[in-house]
C-alpha cells in the first residue's frame, strides 16, 4: 500500500508574527519558514506505518513556489520516499489545493492520504474534507490514533467529551491532530539522503486543473496592543473602576 | 546518560572538512574550499553545522559592512544579488554631553577608520543566509540545527592529541538528563581539518584556546555586550544610508567611572533603523545594566527624533570580541584552525568584524586547500596559514588599529580619542609604540559597596521597553525539557560569594532576563531562565566569579533572529 502525504510550508511557529505596514498581507520577508507541525505529524505518521510494514512507499506531495522543496526534502529526511512538487506562484486557496491533490491521487492510488488537519498560517481547516469530498473517499479528521487492520482504517477522533473511534474503508483521508505522535528529528545521515531521493516537479497544467481564487485578501490586521494595567489604591477604588471605567459590574 | 553510552551509540561520517557555525567566517571558508577544488577538478567533502535553527538565526550584527572581502570571494557579488543594497551616504559622529546634549564631530577630527564611503547598511543574518545558498550551490553541506557540542581528539597513534573532528548533541534528553521517546544520540564528523567560526567567545574555541594554550603569548581577549533593535519608523523621517555614530552618555557620569561604549543608528532600507548600544565589558560598576543603558539611551533626542512614532520589530544581543592584534591567540593548532571572531579578527577602530572574519576564512580555505593538496592527512598543524595571515590585508589591517582599544580604555574616551586621531590618521596606525590592557574583563568589576547604585528610569512602552517583551521579539526558543545549558561549576557560589560582594551581576549584564535572584522566605535563591537565552555568551565572560559555563542546549534552540 501507498501512503500520500501532504506537506505547506508556513511561517514557522516560533516567529512572531508580524504584518506589512501597508496592512496588505502578513511579512515573510527574510523570516524563517518550516514545515507546518500538523504536516509534520502527518509525515511521522506515513513513516511508522512503512516502518512496521503496512505500508510500502511515502510519497510527499507540496503545492507553492519552488522554496517548498525545502518542506519537501525535511519530509525525505524524516523518511519519506519520493516527493511531488506542484508549482506554483503563490499559495492556492483549500479548494485549488483539494482538487490539485486529487489528481495527483488519482493518478498514485494510494491506499490512504494523511494531512494535517489545517495549516497554521491560514487556519482554514477544509482541505482534506475538500479532498475527501472530490475523491470520494471516507474521511476520518483530527485522528489522534490511526490503526490499519485489513482493508480498513480504525481512526480514533477526540470529541467532545470523549473518544470516538471510526472504521474507514480503505482507501481513505485521515487528517492528523497534534496528540497522534511526536515527530522524530532528522538525522544528519538522512538529511543528506533525502538530498538525492527522486523529486518530480508538475505544473497545474500538467494535471489538467484551472487555479481560480474564489477568495480575496483585503487587508490584515494585528490584534489591538494590550493596554498597561494600573494599580488601585483601595477596594472602593476597583469598585468604583469596574463599574465606571470597564463597566463589567 | 554516561560519556561512555554515548560514544558507543554515535554513528560516524567522514569529511575533508568540518566547520563549526555559519557565520561570515565559515560560510567565506566553505565558499573558497569549493572554489579551489573545482578549479583544481578535485573531490573536496565540506560541511558546516550551525546551531540555529537556520543559517542566519542566530546571527546579530550592527551592521556597516565593507564589502572588501565579498569582492575577493565573488567579485560578481552584485550581479548575484548580495543582500548588500544600502549604500552609506552619510557619516554623522556625536558625543553626548547628557540626556538631552549631543555634540556633532566634525569629519575631519574623526579617526580614519571610522568613515565609512563604499559601506554597506546591512543585515549580517541574510548575507550569511545568502552565503549559504551560495555554498550550497557549490557543493558545502550546510547543516541548520545542529549544534556541534563537543570536540573530538585523536586518541592514540601518530595523530594523538589532535584534533578528530566534533559531535553534534544529543537531541531528545530530558531535563532530568534521561533519554526521552524522540530521543536521537549525537553524530562524530570526522575530519582532516576541522575549522571553528563560532563567533564571538564560541564555546569550543575557548576550550581549544586552553587545550592548547593558544593565548599564551597574547594579552587578555576584551569584550563588549551589543544590544540591538530593529524599528519601522515614519517614512517622512528615512534617510537610507545615513549612518550614525558617537559615545558619551549614558555611559558617562556619576557610577559610570571605567564604563566605555559607543552607540549606532544606522538607516537602512524598507523604512527600517537599526539601533543599538555597545558597551566595554570591562566596566567596574557591578549595578551597571547594559540592557538599561540602551533603553534609557533611546529617549535621548538624537534617536527619539528617529524613533518617536515607530515600532520595534526586533530585538537582539551579542557580545563582541574586541582585543584586537594584541589579544589574538595562536590560530592555528593539530587538526584545526580558530577563525573569525571565534579568535578576534574584529578590527574595533572600524568598529567591524565582518570583512575581516570573511578574509580569516578565506586565507584560512586557501592554507587549508594547499595542504590537503600536498599531504591529504589528517591531524597537521597547518602552520602555513600563520605566515599567510601574516601577508595579508587582515593582519596589516589589525597591527595598524592594535592601539585603537587599549588607548580608549587607559586614557577614556576624549584623550583615548585624540590618541586615535593622531594615530591613525597623521601616523597611519604606524606609532611605534604598543598599547596593552592587561586585565581580563571579568576581574574589572569593583565591589558593590563601593559603587553608586544606578537609578535606571522606567520604560515608557514607547521608546522604552523592559527585558520580557524584548527577548519575546528575539523569537528566542529552547525546548523546555532539557537539561540547563547553562551549567554552574559551583551551584553556591551566586548567593554565597556573587551576591554579598557585587549584588549578582548576573541579574542585571544579562540582557535577556535568564538570570534572577528571587526572595524567598528560606533567603535568596538564584534562578536561571534558561529558555530566555539568546545566546549573546556575556554571563561566560563577565561572571566575576567565572564559574557560568556556556554550553550548546539541544539544535535549533535559541533566537531566531530575522533581518538582524
Amino acid at each position: 500500500m501507498k501512503i500520500m502525504v501532504t506537506v505547506k510550508r508556513v511561517l514557522d511557529y516560533n516567529v512572531k508574527v508580524r504584518v506589512k505596514a501597508d496592512r496588505s498581507d502578513v511579512d515573510l520577508a527574510n523570516v524563517k519558514m518550516a514545515l507546518n507541525p500538523f504536516c509534520e505529524i502527518a509525515v511521522e505518521e506515513a513513516v511508522r506505518l512503512r516502518e512496521a510494514g503496512v505500508a510500502t512507499e511515502v510519497i510527499v506531495v507540496s503545492i507553492g513556489p519552488k522554496a517548498v522543496q525545502e518542506q519537501i526534502r525535511t519530509a525525505l529526511a524524516l523518511g519519506a520516499d519520493r516527493g511531488i512538487h506542484i508549482e506554483t506562484q503563490s499559495s492556492p486557496e483549500s479548494l485549488s489545493v483539494a482538487k490539485l491533490l486529487a489528481k495527483v491521487v488519482a493518478d498514485e492510488q494510494p491506499g490512504l492520504v494523511i494531512l494535517g488537519k489545517q495549516a497554521i498560517d491560514s487556519d482554514n481547516n477544509q482541505t482534506g474534507q475538500m479532498l475527501a469530498a472530490l475523491t470520494g473517499l471516507s474521511q476520518g479528521t483530527f485522528a489522534s490514533e490511526v490503526k490499519i487492520e485489513g482493508d480498513e482504517a480504525l481512526v480514533t477522533r477526540e470529541v467532545d467529551g470523549g473518544l470516538q473511534t471510526l472504521g474507514l474503508k480503505l482507501p481513505a483521508i485521515v487528517t492528523t491532530d497534534l496528540r497522534l505522535n511526536e515527530p522524530r528529528y532528522a538525522s544528519l545521515p538522512n538529511i543528506m539522503k533525502a538530498k538525492k531521493k527522486p523529486l518530480e516537479v508538475k505544473t497545474p497544467a500538467d494535471l489538467g486543473v484551472e487555479l481560480r481564487a474564489h477568495t480575496e485578501l483585503l487587508s490584515v490586521e494585528p490584534p489591538a496592543e494590550r493596554k498597561g494595567g494600573i494599580k488601585v489604591g483601595s477596594v472602593a477604588e476597583l469598585v468604583e473602576k469596574l463599574k465606571n471605567e470597564a463597566k463589567v459590574i | 546518560m554516561s560519556e561512555a553510552v554515548n560514544a558507543a551509540e554515535r554513528e560516524s561520517m567522514e569529511f575533508d572538512v568540518v566547520i563549526v557555525g555559519a557565520g561570515p567566517a565559515g560560510l567565506s571558508a566553505a565558499i573558497r574550499l569549493m572554489q579551489q577544488a573545482q578549479d583544481a577538478e578535485r573531490e573536496l567533502s565540506v560541511c558546516v553545522v550551525e546551531k540555529g535553527s537556520e543559517v542566519g538565526a542566530h546571527i546579530l550584527s550592527g551592521a556597516v559592512i565593507e564589502p572588501r572581502a565579498l569582492a575577493e570571494l565573488f567579485p560578481d557579488w552584485k550581479e548575484r544579488g548580495a543582500p548588500l543594497t544600502t549604500a552609506v551616504t552619510e557619516d554623522q559622529i556625536y558625543l553626548l554631553g547628557d540626556a538631552t546634549s549631543a555634540r556633532r564631530i566634525p569629519n575631519a577630527l574623526v579617526p580614519k577608520t571610522m568613515h565609512n564611503q563604499g559601506n554597506y547598511v546591512a543585515s549580517l543574518g541574510n548575507l550569511c543566509r545568502w552565503l549559504a545558498e551560495q555554498a550550497e550551490a557549490l557543493g558545502v553541506e550546510v547543516f541548520p540545527g545542529f549544534a556541534a557540542s563537543e570536540v573530538l581528539y585523536h586518541a592514540d597513534g601518530e595523530l594523538k592529541g589532535s584534533v578528530k573532528g566534533i559531535a553534534t548533541g544529543d537531541m531528545g534528553i530530558g531535563h532530568d538528563g534521561l533519554p526521552k521517546d524522540s530521543y536521537m544520540p549525537g553524530m562524530e564528523l570526522h575530519a582532516k581539518v576541522t575549522l571553528f567560526t563560532e563567533g564571538c567567545r564560541g564555546h569550543l574555541g575557548k576550550q581549544l584556546i586552553e587545550k592548547f594554550a593558544l593565548d599564551k603569548d597574547a594579552d587578555p581577549q576584551h569584550y563588549g555586550l551589543g544590544i540591538k533593535e530593529l524599528w519601522d519608523i515614519d517614512p517622512a523621517k528615512h534617510q537610507p544610508g545615513l549612518v550614525l555614530h558617537g559615545s558619551g552618555w549614558p555611559l558617562v557620569g556619576k557610577g559610570q567611572e571605567g564604563t566605555s561604549g559607543g552607540f549606532f543608528l544606522y538607516h537602512a532600507d524598507n523604512n527600517q533603523v537599526v539601533v543599538g548600544l555597545i558597551v566595554d565589558l570591562n566596566y567596574s560598576n557591578p549595578w551597571l545594566s547594559p540592557f538599561d543603558e540602551f533603553q534609557r539611551m533611546k529617549h535621548h533626542p538624537l534617536f527619539a527624533q528617529y524613533l518617536e512614532g515607530g515600532k520595534r520589530v526586533s530585538y537582539g544581543a551579542r557580545a563582541i570580541t574586541k582585543g584586537g592584534f594584541n589579544s589574538l591567540p595562536k590560530m592555528t593548532m593539530p587538526g584545526a584552525l580558530l577563525l573569525g571572531c571565534d579568535a578576534g579578527t574584529l578590527n574595533f577602530s572600524k568598529i567591524k568584524g565582518t570583512h575581516t572574519a570573511m578574509k580569516s576564512g578565506i586565507v584560512a580555505a586557501e592554507s587549508v586547500f594547499a595542504a590537503l593538496d600536498e599531504h591529504d592527512s589528517a591531524g597537521q598543524d597547518i602552520t602555513a596559514f600563520t605566515d599567510a595571515f601574516k601577508a595579508s590585508w587582515l593582519y596589516d589591517e589589525l597591527y595598524r588599529s592594535r592601539n585603537f582599544g587599549p588607548a580608549l580604555h587607559k586614557f577614556g574616551t576624549l584623550m583615548g580619542g585624540a590618541f586615535n586621531f593622531v594615530d591613525q590618521n597623521l601616523c597611519g596606525g604606524k606609532i611605534p609604540v604598543t598599547l596593552h590592557d592587561t586585565r581580563a574583563d571579568y576581574a574589572q568589576l569593583t565591589p558593590a559597596a563601593q559603587n553608586q547604585k544606578i537609578d535606571y528610569p522606567k520604560p515608557d512602552g514607547k521608546l522604552s521597553f523592559d527585558k520580557l517583551s524584548s527577548v519575546f521579539l528575539s523569537n528566542a526558543n529552547h525546548e523546555e525539557d532539557q537539561p540547563s545549558h547553562l551549567q554552574l561549576k559551583d551551584a553556591s557560589i551566586p548567593i554565597g560569594t556573587n551576591l554579598p560582594a557585587w549584588a549578582e551581576p548576573a541579574q542585571r549584564f544579562c540582557p535577556a532576563g535568564v538570570y534572577e535572584v528571587v526572595e524567598e522566605a528560606s533567603g535568596p535563591r538564584f534562578q536561571i531562565n534558561a529558555q530566555n537565552c539568546v545566546h549573546c555568551k556575556t554571563c561566560d565572560i563577565k561572571d566575576p566569579s567565572q564559574n557560568i559555563t556556556w554550553v550548546t542546549p539541544e539544535g535549533g534552540g535559541g533566537p531566531t533572529y530575522p533581518n538582524m
